[in-house]
């Protein structure tokens, strides 16, 4: 009897700590990533990089460009995105129940979340760039829309099925017809875990290097022009670090940390933003 | 005070006070549970009676924010004062759910599974063992052709039984039943009680129940609580008949209208 | 799946509460509103708007199922100079020869496949281990800052991954694992032939340990949710027949929630068969076939990401997007089956309750 039941506390204390060990492990990744970005990228961080051009290698200069156009596309494609997903996400919510177009459509936008996004840069290449015979920053815009678009449809479906039914109910019940129950009831219910989607999706595509490649390409110069090549952050410390320069591989880090502290600090803050709303009530 | 043809008591409960974070849930409770009888805990909801039950196999040990202070005496030891192996304890004292939980397993391994964590035994006297535990739990003529499908597949009240069978089967020498019938049809309640009657020949029993007719029909002794507190403990007979407290008359005949 | 791995998947259990204030303010507000909105539109108006109102949203809908067919056809499309070329024999051949334009798409694939394997080698069992930890051991405070902490490496951009991998890692593992695998694992029969030649830091094992860090927060948030599901009475009920939490967990929990915990296995695959840009940094990029490890190799989306842009000819693209479609039908595939079996736990879940 006693050897069962040393054996079983033997396996059990053994088992839990392997899963302990796991989750070190998991953390002693995020923080010797971090860590690695901190010291590289910070010491590699100077006024140059907000306020000069990439540089050609063996000068000095800095991120503007890449930033701007970062800026601009990623503004693009949540402008793009998110209107599109937020409707299909209210067909998905308040029309669609179980209908076969709102169970195909709920399908294809979980394989589109995860699907891989350079196939979605070569999509828009094929459709888009090919086409029209030049890179653009459009291009890129609209490929980071396509990315906007599954998470924002799965956001906002999710925040209007947590809206009760009573309250919708109540609004039929004087009257009010369903497209203005949807706007002015259940969507301002579910306001704030919307925004929350919205701001999760603009933390992804912040970093999306892949369908970019192939859409805005890239430009050492300073342009806005939305319908040229465009400069952007990752293909620029993608195209540095592979470089075999040495003060590239500096602006790579600062760009790197620049970039990842802002997709962890939206991420945090969408994070907090829905927190704060389900403790308000 | 009471009766002096009382059984000596399994596990004898002194002062027990227990609180889920801040909210004091049992207050100063004591209590004597008869050996090989039926005991019911009634109340309303919220009284404390499902919280003392899970004390005695201290389940609540589960969650840290909940504590209980005091003693629980089975066989002589205290089973709250940290100190137990609280598997080898829950070996002793089986318990059965309000919802009946068949393990993702097969009829089998459901009963098997329990058995072996406690004593290592070869195939046939397994089989011996799964056929006696389904027999005394009144289940084994429904499933015996089928032991090897999932236990999910059984009816509500089959499925109840089967946990009744899974408990047996670890041979422990108290069994604690959390409303067991609840959740069931009446002829799958009527199975039940059939077979807890049958059960005390073996085993102490402690039942949690919010029916007071049902109390009436299957314990031996019922104790009444309120509030977090005990009021009334006594023979079920004369708790139903002569309850000596206001508070015990009232819920019950409020009950019986 | 990945809404849960936001951590939102708390507020389905503070609803029922948190919006009784705000529908007595609703109601008020729109009782008011309501009664001028009558008087402003005759019911005419009201039916068409609601109408094109259903009628948009329906439209966006479908777009988003457009997007995933219109991708597909793009694809096939995009293929057919290649596929006229090459035939079947594309999926065979390990020719990658741009000079006498001649492609096979086996070197990539392999590549792929293999990172993938490795990935899933570290990622699994880790993301079990995490799940586990989360769900039974951690203390309740340090449930969500642990929980945010392992959600924050998926929010890690790719491409830092492969930048982290290519300047640190692969340096790190040339100088102190490498070196040691050659030596020790290198001569020995059978798996000896996946740990030959030089300690070079990059190649597939490199890649495929990186995919596996990558891919731990999506097997985790997902394994963790489904083991939230399992209802406490079944744990109760084994903690009362005596079990130890591990016993709970790899008799009861995980049985219960094996489809769930299936579906998220296949969703980190899909993750790790498709990843790109981290790939790509470490990955090595060389054509030839190898089952060494330690080699250099090159996945399909890395094969993408260096080659498209600079590939010169419409067989050479078209190859390239062939071996896009490729990936894309794994990772569908792999996706489907994920989805398909978290929906069916979600399904066994609604019929429980």
């Amino acid at each position: 009897m006693l050897s069962i039941y040393k054996r079983r506390r033997f396996i059990n204390a053994l088992n839990l700590t392997i899963s302990l060990l796991a989750m070190a492990f998991g953390l002693f990744w995020l923080g010797w990533i971090l860590w690695t970005l901190l010291q590289l990228g910070f010491t590699s961080l100077s006024p140059d990089v907000f306020t000069k051009m990439t540089p050609p290698p063996g000068s000095n200069g800095g991120l503007l460009n890449a930033l701007v156009g970062s800026l601009m596309m990623i503004l693009a494609g949540v402008l793009l995105g998110a209107p599109v997903g937020v409707l299909a996400g209210i067909y998905l919510a308040e029309y669609g129940g179980n209908g076969w177009l709102a169970t195909v459509t709920r399908f294809s936008n979980d394989i589109l979340l995860s699907a891989p996004s350079i196939v979605i840069g070569l999509f828009v290449y094929e459709i888009y760039v090919a086409t029209s015979h030049h890179f653009s920053g459009w291009a890129g815009a609209f490929a980071l829309a396509l990315i906007v678009i599954p998470v924002v449809v799965r956001t906002t479906e999710n925040m209007l099925k947590l809206v009760p039914g009573s309250l919708r109910e109540a609004a039929a019940a004087l009257g009010a017809p369903q497209w203005k129950i949807i706007m002015m009831v259940t969507l301002r219910a579910s306001k704030s875990g919307i925004v929350t989607g919205i701001l999760l999706a603009l933390s992804r595509i912040s970093g999306e290097t892949a369908p970019l490649l192939f859409t805005a390409l890239n430009n050492s110069f300073w342009s806005l022009n939305m319908n040229a090549p465009m400069a952007n952050l990752p293909v620029v410390i993608f195209q540095f670090a592979m470089s075999p320069y040495d003060d590239w591989h500096k602006l790579a880090w600062a760009g790197a940390l620049i970039i990842t502290f802002g997709v962890l600090g939206l991420n945090i803050i969408a994070r907090f933003i829905f927190r704060n709303k389900s403790n308000l009530h | 005070m009471r009766d002096q043809s009382v059984p000596p008591p399994k596990i004898n409960v002194r002062d027990l006070n227990f609180y889920y974070g801040k909210f004091q849930a049992l207050h100063s409770v004591s209590i004597s549970i008869p050996e090989k009888m039926v005991t019911a805990f009634i109340g309303p909801s919220g009284c404390g009676k499902s919280t003392l039950l899970r004390t005695m196999n201290c389940m609540y040990a589960l969650y840290p924010e909940q504590k209980a202070v005091g003693e629980i005496i089975i066989d002589n030891e205290n089973i709250i004062d940290g100190k137990q192996d609280l598997s080898s304890l829950r070996a002793k004292i089986g318990m059965v759910f309000q919802k009946p939980t068949p393990f993702p397993m097969s009829i089998y391994d459901n009963i098997a599974f329990g058995v072996k964590l406690h004593e290592t035994i070869n195939r046939s006297d397994m089989d011996d063992r799964v056929e006696w535990a389904l027999k005394k739990a009144a289940l084994w003529n429904e499933v015996k052709d089928k032991l090897k499908q999932s236990g999910d597949s059984l009816s509500g009240g089959q499925q109840q039984r089967l946990c009744i069978a899974r408990g047996i089967a670890i041979k422990p020498e108290v069994l604690l039943l959390d409303e067991p019938a609840s959740a069931l049809d009446p002829i799958s309640t009527a199975h039940i009680e059939e077979l807890i009657s049958e059960l005390k020949e073996d085993y102490t029993i402690v039942i949690v129940t919010h029916n007071m007719q049902q109390a009436s029909r299957i314990s031996d002794f019922t104790a009444y609580m309120y509030l977090g507190e005990l009021i009334e403990f006594g023979e079920t007979v004369s708790i139903f008949t002569t309850p000596k407290k206001k508070a015990t008359e009232d819920y019950i005949t409020g009950r019986f209208g | 799946m990945s809404f849960n791995r936001m951590g939102l998947r708390s507020a389905n259990l503070s609803t029922p509460v948190f919006y009784s204030e705000a529908k007595i303010r609703f109601i008020r507000f729109y009782q008011q509103k309501m009664t001028l909105l009558q008087k402003t539109f005759p019911d005419k108006t009201q039916v068409f708007l609601d109408a094109a109102f259903k009628l948009t949203s329906l439209f966006f809908a479908f777009a988003v199922f457009s997007l995933l067919a219109g991708i597909l056809i793009t694809l096939v499309v995009g293929s057919i100079p290649s596929f006229k070329a090459f035939g079947w024999g594309f999926l065979t051949s390990s020719a990658w020869d741009p000079v006498n334009v001649n492609f096979g798409a086996v070197v990539p694939i392999f590549g792929t496949l293999v990172t993938s394997a490795i990935a899933m080698l570290i990622g699994v069992p880790v993301s079990f281990g995490i799940a586990l930890f989360l769900t039974e051991l951690s203390p309740n405070c340090l449930k969500r800052p642990l929980g945010i902490a392992i959600e924050l490496l998926a929010g890690i951009p790719s491409i830092i991954y492969g930048m982290w991998g290519l300047f640190i890692f692969a340096p790190f593992l040339a100088d102190h694992i490498q070196p040691w695998l050659i030596d020790y694992l290198g001569p020995m029969p059978f798996i000896g032939i996946l740990f030959q030649g030089a300690p070079m830091g990059i190649g597939m094992l490199t890649a495929g340990i990186i995919l596996g860090i990558m891919i731990i927060p999506f097997i985790a948030s997902v394994t963790r949710d489904v083991f939230d599901v399992v209802p406490p009475q079944l744990k109760e009920s084994a903690y009362a027949v005596g079990c130890t939490t591990w016993e709970v967990v790899w008799y009861v929990v995980l049985p219960y929630t094996k489809i769930g915990v299936v579906g998220g296995v296949m969703l980190g695959l899909g993750r790790a068969l498709g990843e790109t840009m981290a790939v790509t940094f470490v990955i090595g990029n060389a054509q030839n076939f190898s089952l060494s490890l330690l080699d250099p190799g090159n996945s399909i989306a890395s094969a993408l990401a260096n080659e498209f842009n600079e590939a010169v000819g419409d067989v050479y693209s078209s190859a390239l997007i062939e071996l896009g479609l490729i990936m894309f039908v794994i990772t569908f595939i792999v996706l489907a089956i994920s989805k398909l079996m978290l929906m069916q736990l979600a399904r066994r879940e609604g019929d429980k309750s």
